[in-house]
C-alpha cells in the first residue's frame, strides 16, 4: 500500500492512486446507458409506429399539374421524403395512400410537390373499409335498393347506410354460420361415413340411405347460403372518387364507413379504438394485409402455454436427477456441458429435428396405429400446434434446466440437512422442502423459457406454423381440441406481412401493429408468471438474514 | 423445574432406570476421504442428562455428534472403523434404517434453519414425512412441542404464518420444537446459540436444562460458561481424540489432564 492507512500515521490520500480500486466506473455505466438507449429506442419506434397506424388521418384533396394536364386526386399522405433526381436537383416527394385498388391498380401514388397546385380537405371524403380490395376513398352518391334510389343530399340517407351497413353485418355473421359450421358439420359427416363404409364398419345398403339424407341436407344449406349472398348484393353503394369515376359495390362488402375530415379529435380517438379493436378480434382479409389477427394471437399464446406446459415437468426433473441424485463425476459434468451447449443450438436446426422426429416419425406412428382408417391423409403426421409446442419445448429445456438446478443449489445445506434429520427420506426433503424453497427461481426458468419460445419464429415455420389457418386450434366442433392443427403465430405474422405480402407498402403499417402485439403477448405472459411467483415468494417471505 | 409432560404413557416410559451408557462410542474413528477426523473414541452418554462436547476448532466434536445421527452419510469419501449403539443397538447394523434412526435421534444445528413453511408446519414436518397427518393429532403435537420449545405464548396466534417472521432466537426454539416433535429420546445440539444474542441463548440454555427430563441431550459449544451452566457431564476432544469425560462439576473445578484445564482456563484455544 502507497498512501498511509492507519490514523495517526498521516493525513488521509485524497486524490490519485488510492482511487484506482475503482477503474473506469463511467465506462461500465456508459454501457449500460447504451443497452437500456437500444431496448428503449426499439420499443419506443415500435410502440409510436404501430400505435399510429390506427390513427385515422385527413383525406386531402390534391390538384395537380403536370405536363399542363391538371388530375386531382384524393388520398392520405402516408410518406414524406427529398430525393436527389439525376439531374442533381432535389425533388420534394411524397407518398399518398389513395386506396381504390379495383379502379386505378395501385393504391399508393408519389407525387412531386412541385406539381401540386391545389390541397383541400372536403369533408365529404369517405374512407370506406371493404371486405375486397383494399379501403376505397370516394364521396358518396347514393343508394341504391331494387328500384329505389336515396340520393346522398337526401337527409335519409345517413340513416339507410347505417341500416344497410347493420344487415350486412348480420347476414355476414349468417353467412359464415353456415358455411363454415352447418356445411362444414355435413361434409365431415359425410368424410366419416366414407371412412366407415371403407373399413366395412357400415354395410353398403345401411349406408346409401344416409348419404341421400345428408346431401340433401347439403344442398338446402347450399341454396340458403346463396340466398343469403344474393341479399347481401340486393343494395348497391354509388360513390365517386376525385377523379370522377364511379365506384359502384355492393353494400354487403362495405364492413365500415368513416369520415376523416368531419371528425373532431374525440371522433378520431373513437375511431383508432375501434380499429384496435377489430385488429384484435377479427380475423385476417386479403392475403392478411387487411382485418385482424386474432387467429394469430390466439395461436400465440395457445402454443406458448402448452410449451411451457410440457418444458416444466421435463425440466424439473431432468434437473432434480442432475443435481439431487446423479453422482457428480465426469458423465454429469459432460451431460451438463450438453445441455448448456443445446441453449446455443440455432433454433431452425430444431425446427428440423421437430420435423423428422415429431411430424414424420412420431406423428406418422400415430397415424399408422390410430388413424389408419384416414390414411394417406396425414392426421398427426403433418405439421401441427403439437408438434409446434414439443419442438419449442425441446429447445428452451436448456434454459429451464440450467435456472432449476441453480434454485436447487441455492437451496442451503443446513436445511436439507434439517429436514434428513426429522426423519424425511431423500425424495421427501427434496418434494417438501427443497422443490418449494427453489419454486421462485424454477418460475424464473419458465419465464425465461416462455420469452425465449414466444418469439420464436425459424423452427415453426417447419413444424406447424401458415399463412392462413382456417380453424382455431381449440373451438366448439368436438372434441374441442385439436392439437393435430396448424396455427397461425404473431412472429410469423409479421415476417408474412412484411416479406411475402402482395402489397409491402400497405402491410407496413400491420408490421409494426403486429410487432407491438407481440411484444405485448409475450409482456402479458411473463407479467402472469411474475405475478405468480411474487405471490409465492410473498407467502414464504424470504429468511431474516 | 418446570414439567411439561403431560401424557401419561411416555412419562411410564421415562421413569424406567437412567441406563449409564444409553449411547455408547466404541473404539470409533471416522475419516473424511484420507484426512483423519476421529480416532478410537471411546464414549458413554447417559440418558437423560445433559453431555457437553467440548475442544477446539476442528478437534472433531461436531464430526462426532453429527454421526450420532449417521448425519455424515451424506458427504462423499467418508468412512468409519469402531462402532456406535444406542441401547444396546449398533448404528452400523445392516438392518437398521438410517430414517428409523433419525426418529428416534433429533438434531439442531447451528445456524437455525427453519423451512420455507408455516410454524405449524415446521413443527409438524418430522410427523408428515411419518405419513401420519390426523388433524387432532397434529394440533396436539404442535401445542405440546412449541410448549416444550417455551415458544408457544409467543406464537400460538400467527401459527400459520411464515416462519421467515420470528427472531433469530425463536426460529432456533421453532428449530428445537421441530426437532423434539416426533419425541425422539435422544436430542443432539450442535453449537445451538453460536447464532444468538445472549438474551436469546440464555432462553436457549433454560430451555437445554427444562428437555433433559424428558431427552438425553447431547451438545457441542465452544462456550465454556454454557457448558459449565447446562451441562451434566462434559467431554473434551482434542485433535480427533477423547481426552478427557467426567462430571462437568470435577472438569471444570479439577481436571484431570493438563490439555483439560489449558482449554477451558483459556490458555490455548
Amino acid at each position: 500500500m502507497d498512501a498511509p492507512h492507519h490514523i495517526g500515521a498521516g493525513p488521509f490520500a485524497t486524490t490519485g492512486r488510492s482511487r484506482q480500486g475503482e477503474p473506469w466506473v463511467w465506462l461500465t455505466a456508459a454501457g449500460l446507458t447504451l443497452g437500456v438507449l437500444m431496448a428503449l429506442g426499439l420499443f419506443v419506434l415500435i410502440l409510436v409506429k404501430g400505435a399510429a397506424s390506427f390513427w385515422p388521418r385527413s383525406v386531402e384533396r390534391i390538384e395537380i399539374r403536370q405536363d399542363s394536364a391538371t388530375t386531382v386526386i384524393a388520398g392520405i399522405i402516408t410518406q414524406e421524403n427529398e430525393r436527389r433526381a439525376t439531374d442533381g436537383t432535389l425533388h420534394q416527394q411524397i407518398q399518398i395512400f389513395r386506396g381504390n385498388r379495383d379502379l386505378s391498380g395501385e393504391a399508393f401514388v408519389y407525387l412531386d410537390r412541385k406539381d401540386i397546385t391545389a390541397t383541400t380537405r372536403p369533408e365529404s371524403m369517405l374512407v370506406l373499409e371493404r371486405l375486397e380490395y383494399g379501403p376505397a376513398i370516394v364521396e358518396a352518391v347514393a343508394l341504391e335498393t331494387g328500384g329505389t334510389r336515396v340520393a346522398a343530399e337526401d337527409p335519409a340517407f345517413a340513416n339507410e347506410l347505417e341500416r344497410l351497413l347493420d344487415e350486412g353485418r348480420r347476414l355476414r355473421k349468417q353467412l359464415l354460420r353456415v358455411e363454415r359450421r352447418d356445411i362444414g358439420a355435413v361434409s365431415r359427416e359425410l368424410e366419416e361415413l366414407d371412412r366407415a363404409q371403407r373399413g366395412g364398419t357400415v354395410a353398403t345398403q345401411e349406408a346409401a340411405p344416409r348419404r341421400v339424407a345428408l346431401e340433401a341436407r347439403f344442398e338446402k344449406l347450399r341454396a340458403e347460403a346463396l340466398r343469403i349472398r344474393s341479399q347481401l348484393s340486393a343494395a348497391t353503394f354509388v360513390g365517386v372518387t376525385a377523379d370522377d369515376r364511379e365506384l359502384r359495390m355492393a353494400t354487403g362488402d362495405l364492413l365500415d364507413v368513416f369520415a376523416p375530415n368531419q371528425a373532431g379529435w374525440t371522433g378520431r380517438l373513437g375511431e383508432t379504438l375501434r380499429r384496435v379493436w377489430k385488429f384484435l378480434v377479427e380475423n385476417p382479409r386479403e392475403a392478411n394485409t387487411e382485418g385482424g389477427v386474432f387467429p394469430a394471437i390466439f395461436g400465440t399464446v395457445v402454443m406458448t402455454l402448452v410449451m411451457s406446459l410440457f418444458v416444466t415437468p421435463f425440466g424439473v426433473i431432468a434437473a432434480i436427477y442432475l443435481r439431487e441424485y446423479a453422482r457428480q463425476g465426469l458423465l454429469v459434468r459432460i451431460v451438463r456441458v450438453c445441455v448448456n451447449n443445446l441453449a446455443g443450438v440455432p433454433s431452425i436446426v430444431f425446427g428440423v429435428f421437430g420435423l423428422a422426429f415429431f411430424v414424420y416419425f412420431v406423428g406418422g406412428f400415430v397415424d399408422r396405429s390410430l388413424y389408419a382408417d384416414r390414411l394417406p391423409t396425414p392426421t398427426f403426421g403433418t405439421p401441427g400446434i403439437l408438434w409446434a409446442s414439443l419442438t419449442l419445448a425441446l429447445l428452451t429445456l436448456p434454459v429451464l434446466i440450467v435456472a432449476t438446478e441453480e434454485a436447487l443449489g441455492a437451496v442451503p445445506r443446513g436445511v436439507r440437512e434439517a429436514a434428513l434429520a426429522c426423519g424425511a427420506s431423500k425424495w421427501q426433503m427434496i418434494q417438501r422442502v427443497v422443490l418449494p424453497a427453489s419454486l421462485p427461481g424454477i418460475l424464473t426458468g419458465i419465464i425465461l423459457a416462455m420469452a425465449r419460445g414466444a418469439g420464436e419464429v425459424a423452427p415453426l415455420m417447419l413444424v406447424g406454423v401458415v399463412k392462413l389457418a382456417p380453424s382455431l386450434p381449440v373451438d366448439t366442433i368436438a372434441p374441442f381440441i385439436h392439437p393435430e392443427r396448424k396455427f397461425m403465430h404473431l412472429g410469423f405474422h409479421i415476417y408474412d406481412l412484411g416479406f411475402q405480402s402482395p402489397d409491402a407498402e400497405a402491410a407496413k403499417p400491420m408490421v409494426f401493429a403486429t410487432a407491438l402485439l407481440l411484444i405485448l403477448v409475450v409482456v402479458i405472459l411473463n407479467l402472469a408468471a411474475i405475478l405468480i411467483r411474487n405471490r409465492i415468494r410473498k407467502r414464504f417471505a424470504t429468511s431474516s438474514f | 423445574m418446570p414439567t411439561t409432560a403431560t401424557d401419561s404413557e411416555s412419562s411410564t416410559k421415562r421413569t424406567a432406570p437412567t441406563r449409564a451408557d444409553f449411547i455408547r462410542v466404541e473404539q470409533f474413528s471416522f475419516f473424511y476421504g484420507e484426512k483423519q477426523a476421529l480416532s478410537k473414541i471411546d464414549l458413554a452418554i447417559p440418558e437423560h442428562q445433559v453431555t457437553a462436547l467440548i475442544g477446539p476448532s476442528g478437534c472433531g466434536k461436531s464430526t462426532l455428534l453429527r454421526n450420532l445421527n449417521r448425519m455424515n452419510d451424506l458427504i462423499e469419501g467418508v468412512r468409519h472403523e469402531g462402532d456406535i449403539r444406542i441401547g444396546g443397538t449398533s448404528l452400523y447394523d445392516p438392518a437398521v434404517e438410517v430414517i428409523s434412526l433419525r426418529k428416534r435421534v433429533g438434531m439442531v444445528f447451528q445456524k437455525y434453519n427453519p423451512f420455507a413453511k408455516s410454524i405449524y408446519e415446521n413443527v409438524v414436518f418430522s410427523l408428515r414425512v411419518a405419513g401420519r397427518s390426523k388433524r387432532a393429532e397434529l394440533d396436539e403435537c404442535v401445542e405440546r412441542s412449541l410448549r416444550a420449545a417455551a415458544l408457544w405464548e409467543e406464537v400460538k396466534d400467527r401459527l400459520h404464518e411464515s416462519a421467515f417472521g420470528l427472531s433469530g432466537g425463536q426460529q432456533q426454539r421453532l428449530c428445537i420444537a421441530r426437532a423434539i416433535a416426533n419425541q425422539p429420546e435422544i436430542l443432539l445440539m450442535d453449537e445451538p446459540c453460536a447464532a444468538l444474542d445472549p438474551t436469546a441463548t440464555l432462553k436457549i440454555e433454560e430451555l437445554i436444562t427444562s428437555l433433559k427430563q424428558r431427552y438425553t441431550i447431547v451438545i457441542v459449544t465452544h462456550n465454556m460458561e454454557q457448558a459449565a451452566r447446562c451441562s451434566d457431564r462434559t467431554a473434551f476432544l482434542y485433535m480427533g481424540t477423547l481426552v478427557e469425560h467426567a462430571d462437568t462439576m470435577k472438569i471444570f473445578s479439577n481436571p484431570s489432564e493438563a490439555r483439560t484445564e489449558e482449554y477451558i482456563t483459556g490458555r490455548f484455544s
